[in-house]
């Protein structure tokens, strides 16, 4: 296989299927995903949990257990800053060691579990400097001044000594992107990094995140269950459902005219910061999101579907279908649901 | 960070539905190899204690001074006699019931003891906590084998005092293990929850805390049967254990001490005991550890 | 339904449910060896809670919300002020005096994880209060109630044998509401109950909540700090901030029309669906400050941009400005941004 083709994409993952081995046989986490990210462009990776959301970056980061325990199958190809192109499931675990942290950066959801307890932040930032540039501890420390500064942590220098406890959450999800900042990384994966925030430091984080992506031209994944961040943040959305992609497409039809059911339900579970008369229901979605060991035949969401025809969609498997402008969607009836949508 | 600690903070630790925690717990344990032959040793040791010298044909006090020092195996003596003529192997067996009866009844006297004093300290904490644990520093600072001595020195030797006299030195690390399972779960929703509900600390202790500071109890426990096996042997073999005739592995090895050129296996025989009854229960407490390790559980 | 059948009916009476009277509460930490350091997680905290009703508190995390939410069940023991519970004052009864009460208040919790003894089964776990409560009572009794309380959250009967690391998270906060309603109480305590909730999750267990509460006409004190829920669910909110309120109007007036500077930044700070609709918002400057050392006069002012010099002198009383309608703001002058 020559130099793969990816255009300009940062990342251009292909066919991703992702299966672990458990005492009951391979259970398929993620299941033929597909999906690009530019330079400078936030991708936002969306659904509820147990989606395949983690599974997919975690996949593409290679962080997944190690195989036999599970199978990894497709492509996720890697563009670095000096043009090479590199299969990120094909090289070895040195070479995905460099990047990791290096060009490859990725904050998660609970930044005290990430975070060394017993270790100074100043410490955990040089050390990820260290890791990967030559340079020394001295050189290393200030950098580490550099970044807490750039992620808005005031007196850089005195909170370099602290501990990770000292710090509140956002500070502690703020010290995690100083990290993942440290070597300038090409592409950034940030698991749900504002789910255990208060709304007000969410901004923030939110906020601080797109200066930095304006500043440096980073591509960022970003994965979320909240649409309300997603309209905040991302360029484009990719929609998973039961391990696989439901819709995607740009942020500004997808969240406006979404195709899918799935998608619409999302949607409409954001409560909207209004005020009624009375109580008035939420909606959800009914029934939760199935286990990959037990998918239901035909369309996954069909149990769940308004609009699931029986016979059809408990019978045949939905494609991902090309729509419009490029959005795609797996759904037997996607046209159908979109005229009965547009109804008043 | 390894990739493996990384996945274990990003994946959802979800199991398969309809086990409970303890046949998973199970098959954790029927996974560690050294633990399973452990517990194979620990039956075969039992069944053999119970058994064997009511099927041996040989009286464990009968004394057959043509047949001294017989070296095994020879005239039907699988493990050779004694400076007595008497069967070693009806003796090691003998003396394996007393061991391990010490063994085991010190275990629970200690694990009763400790864990007593490890959930009250944990559970009220402050001012009573901190002077329950003192103690236990206190009496864990003291060296225990010149504990054990001084009181087996002052008091009549007997299974029963020599059982108190090894729980009274081996119920600390019980309490401590115990105290910091209950702190670490003191403050979680679901004590506070029953808090709400009006229970009283005594139901909140037993029912709701106890339960889950089981794992490291056991853990415990198994390992504390092992030290009570050793500690009786120290004691008997400096001769303040349990006194002759009656056998224990401690004793028989003391008496052995004079033949230790002439008849080696006096010793070896009694030694070799001591080290399996002991190194089966440490691999129990091993497995145990891994198959009840809280944190597989507690999410 | 079965809920209904539990308890008679409380015996209507006058006056609020709940009053809270310039409550406070403190954590002393140190002592002895280290110097002593004082949390003031609640401080002076006075509001009233009608029967039937739904009061909102909202606030960043470490506002004192929880605090304030435990220290009205005498979870723990007050450091001033008055909780008076159904015209009855509760702030000095002891733990047994409170004992016969605790049917009558519950509370659901915001992890599901951390909220259910991993070490009991489902059956268990809501049979609990039951069995608490009743100690002489049947085991088939429990059982049926059991039973009763499950099905009213969705659940089946057949679950109660389960353990709870079978459930999502969505079904055990499900399991949380069981074992909080199986006594039938009046007042409830929810602390952030849909936190930790996919969205898609939340509004079933939201709805489940308000579904439950017409038929108990619950009172709920309702933790959370997702305006948009509030905005649907409560009467009235209360905002909070480093331990005191800052705010209290009914919903409609606070989100037409808030009054302190934090209330705007808080429905600022909300997301909303809508990329078309991508604004400028109020981003507050910097963390909470440390409650160990609060800042002098008006707690809020080294975040709020209409901070003026008068701002750090006193500590602003929390003012009626009619109609129910308090803030704790000495700007009277300002023109702030409304939430919809
Ligand atoms: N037992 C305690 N000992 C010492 N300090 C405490 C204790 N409980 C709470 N605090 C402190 O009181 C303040 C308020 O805490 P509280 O848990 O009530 O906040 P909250 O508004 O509920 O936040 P969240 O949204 O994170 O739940 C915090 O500064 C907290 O650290
Ligand atoms: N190591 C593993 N072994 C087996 N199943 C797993 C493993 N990791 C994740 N899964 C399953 O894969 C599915 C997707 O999980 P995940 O990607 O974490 O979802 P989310 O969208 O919430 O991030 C879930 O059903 C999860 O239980
Ligand atoms: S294929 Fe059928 S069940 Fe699936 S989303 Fe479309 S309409 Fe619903
Ligand atoms: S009193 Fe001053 S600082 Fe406080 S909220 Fe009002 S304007 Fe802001
Ligand atoms: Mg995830
Ligand atoms: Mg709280």
């Amino acid at each position: 296989m020559g130099a793969p083709e990816i255009a300009t994409a940062v990342l251009d993952v292909r066919n991703l299927s992702v299966a672990f081995a458990t005492h009951t046989g391979p259970v398929a986490a993620v299941h033929d995903v597909s999906f690009t990210v530019a330079p400078g462009e936030t991708l936002a990776l969306v659904g509820e949990s147990g989606s395949g959301k983690s599974v997919t970056s975690l996949a593409v980061m290679r962080l997944t257990p190690p195989a036999p325990r599970t199978r990894l199958d497709g492509q996720a190809l890697f563009r670095s800053r000096d043009g090479t192109v590199r299969d990120l499931l094909a090289v070895p675990e040195r070479a995905m060691r460099a990047l990791r942290g290096n060009e490859i950066a990725m904050i998660f959801q609970e930044p005290m579990t990430s975070l060394n307890p017993v270790q100074r932040v100043g410490d955990q930032i040089a050390e990820a400097v260290m890791t990967h540039r030559p340079v020394g501890r001295r050189e290393a420390l200030d950098r580490a001044e550099h970044l807490l500064a750039r992620v808005g942590i005031s007196d850089a220098r005195r909170r370099l000594a602290a501990f990770p406890h000292h710090l509140s959450g956002g500070m502690r999800q703020r010290v995690m992107i100083a990290m993942a900042l440290a070597c300038d990384p090409a592409l950034l994966i940030a698991d749900e990094p504002t789910t255990a925030l208060d709304v007000t430091v969410q901004a923030q984080i939110l906020e601080l995140l797109q200066d930095l992506q304006r500043e440096t031209g980073m591509a960022i994944v970003f994965i979320t269950h909240n649409l309300g961040v997603v309209a905040e943040i991302a360029d484009r959305v990719m929609v998973m459902y039961a391990g696989r992609i439901v819709e995607q497409g740009e942020v500004g039809p997808v969240m406006r005219a979404p195709l899918m059911p799935y998608t619409q339900g999302l949607l409409r579970a954001v409560p909207t910061l209004t005020v009624s008369d009375g109580f008035v229901p939420l909606t959800s979605i009914p029934g939760t999101v199935p286990s990959p060991t037990a998918l239901p035949p035909g369309c996954a969401f069909e149990p769940r579907c308004p609009y699931a025809l029986p016979g059809l969609c408990d019978a045949t498997t939905p494609p991902l279908d090309d729509a419009f402008d490029g959005q795609q969607v797996r759904c037997l009836r996607w046209d159908a649901v979109a005229a009965l949508e547009a109804r008043p | 960070m390894s990739s493996a600690t990384v996945a274990a903070a990003v994946l959802p630790n979800r199991r398969l539905a309809g086990t409970s925690p303890r046949s998973r717990a199970w098959g954790r344990f029927k996974r560690h190899r050294l633990a399973m032959f452990g517990s194979g040793v620990i039956l075969v040791l039992v069944f053999a204690v119970i058994f064997g010298p009511m099927i041996l044909p040989f009286d464990p006090l009968h004394i057959d001074l043509r047949h001294r020092f017989a070296p095994p195996p020879g005239n039907g003596h699988l493990f050779g006699t004694d400076q007595l003529g008497r069967d070693l192997l009806v003796r090691l067996l003998m003396a394996g019931r007393i061991s391990l009866t010490i063994g085991f009844m010190a275990m629970v006297v200690s694990t009763l003891i400790g864990t007593s004093v490890g959930v009250t300290a944990g559970y009220y904490g402050g001012l009573v906590g901190t002077v329950l644990m003192r103690i236990v520093d206190a009496v864990l600072c003291f060296p225990s084998v010149f504990l054990l001595l001084a009181l087996a020195a002052f008091i009549k030797p007997s299974i029963l005092t020599i059982t108190l006299i090894i729980a009274a030195t081996g119920w600390m690390e019980v309490a401590r293990v115990v105290q910091a399972q209950i702190k670490a779960l003191r403050h979680r929703d679901f004590i506070l929850a029953a808090e709400m509900l009006g229970a009283s600390g005594r139901y909140v202790m037993t029912r709701e805390l106890l339960p889950n500071a089981a794992g490291p109890i056991i853990v415990a426990a198994t390992l504390t049967v092992a030290r009570a096996i050793l500690a009786e042997a120290y004691v008997s073999f400096l001769g303040y254990g349990i006194q002759a005739p009656t056998a224990s592995w401690g004793n028989m090895l003391n008496n052995a001490q004079q033949y230790l050129n002439s008849a080696p296996w006096l010793a070896i025989f009694p030694g070799l005991m001591i080290t399996l009854a002991v190194t089966s229960f440490n691999f129990i407490g091993d497995g145990l550890r891994d198959a009840l390790d809280a944190r597989m559980d507690l999410t | 339904m079965s809920i209904m059948a539990l308890t008679p009916p409380p015996i209507p009476r006058d006056g609020p449910l709940l009053r809270v009277d310039r409550l406070r509460q403190w954590f002393s930490s140190g002592g002895f060896m280290s110097p002593r350091l004082t949390v003031r997680a609640v401080e002076d905290v006075t509001f009233e809670i009608g029967r039937g009703e739904i009061l909102g508190l909202v606030g960043e995390s470490g506002s004192g919300k929880s605090t304030l939410g435990r220290a009205v069940l005498r979870v723990t023991d007050l450091t001033d002020g008055r909780v008076v519970f159904d015209g009855q004052d509760v702030s000095t009864l002891s733990k047994r005096q409170l004992r016969p009460l605790r049917a009558r208040m519950q509370m659901i919790f915001q992890d599901p994880f951390a909220s259910l003894n991993p070490r009991m089964t489902v059956g268990q776990i809501v049979g609990a209060p039951l069995r608490i409560q009743n100690p002489g009572i049947s085991r088939s009794e429990v059982e049926a109630r059991v039973g009763d309380a499950l099905r009213t959250v969705g659940l089946a009967d057949s679950h109660a044998e389960r353990y709870p690391h079978e459930f999502s998270g969505g079904q055990r906060q499900r399991i949380g509401i069981a074992r909080a309603f199986v006594l039938a109480p009046d007042f409830l305590v929810a602390d952030e109950p849909v936190s930790a909730l996919d969205v898609s999750i939340q509004a079933q267990v939201v709805n489940l909540l308000m579904e439950i509460k017409r038929k108990l006409d619950l009172t709920i004190l309702f933790i959370s700090h997702d305006l948009a829920v509030v905005g649907h669910v409560c009467d009235r909110v209360a905002v909070m901030y480093l331990g005191r309120i800052v705010e209290i109007a009914d919903t409609r007036t606070l989100f037409r029309n808030p009054r302190h500077p934090y209330t705007e930044a808080l429905f600022s700070a909300v997301p909303v669906a809508d990329p078309s609709r991508r604004r400028q918002r109020i981003l507050l400057k910097g963390d909470l400050p440390s409650p160990l050392a609060p800042p002098s006069g008006c707690a809020f002012r080294t975040r709020c941009r209409y901070a003026i010099p008068a701002c750090a002198e006193a500590v602003p009383p929390l003012a009626h400005i009619g109609g129910g309608h308090q803030k704790a703001c000495i700007r009277d002058d300002l023109a702030l941004q409304p939430a919809c």
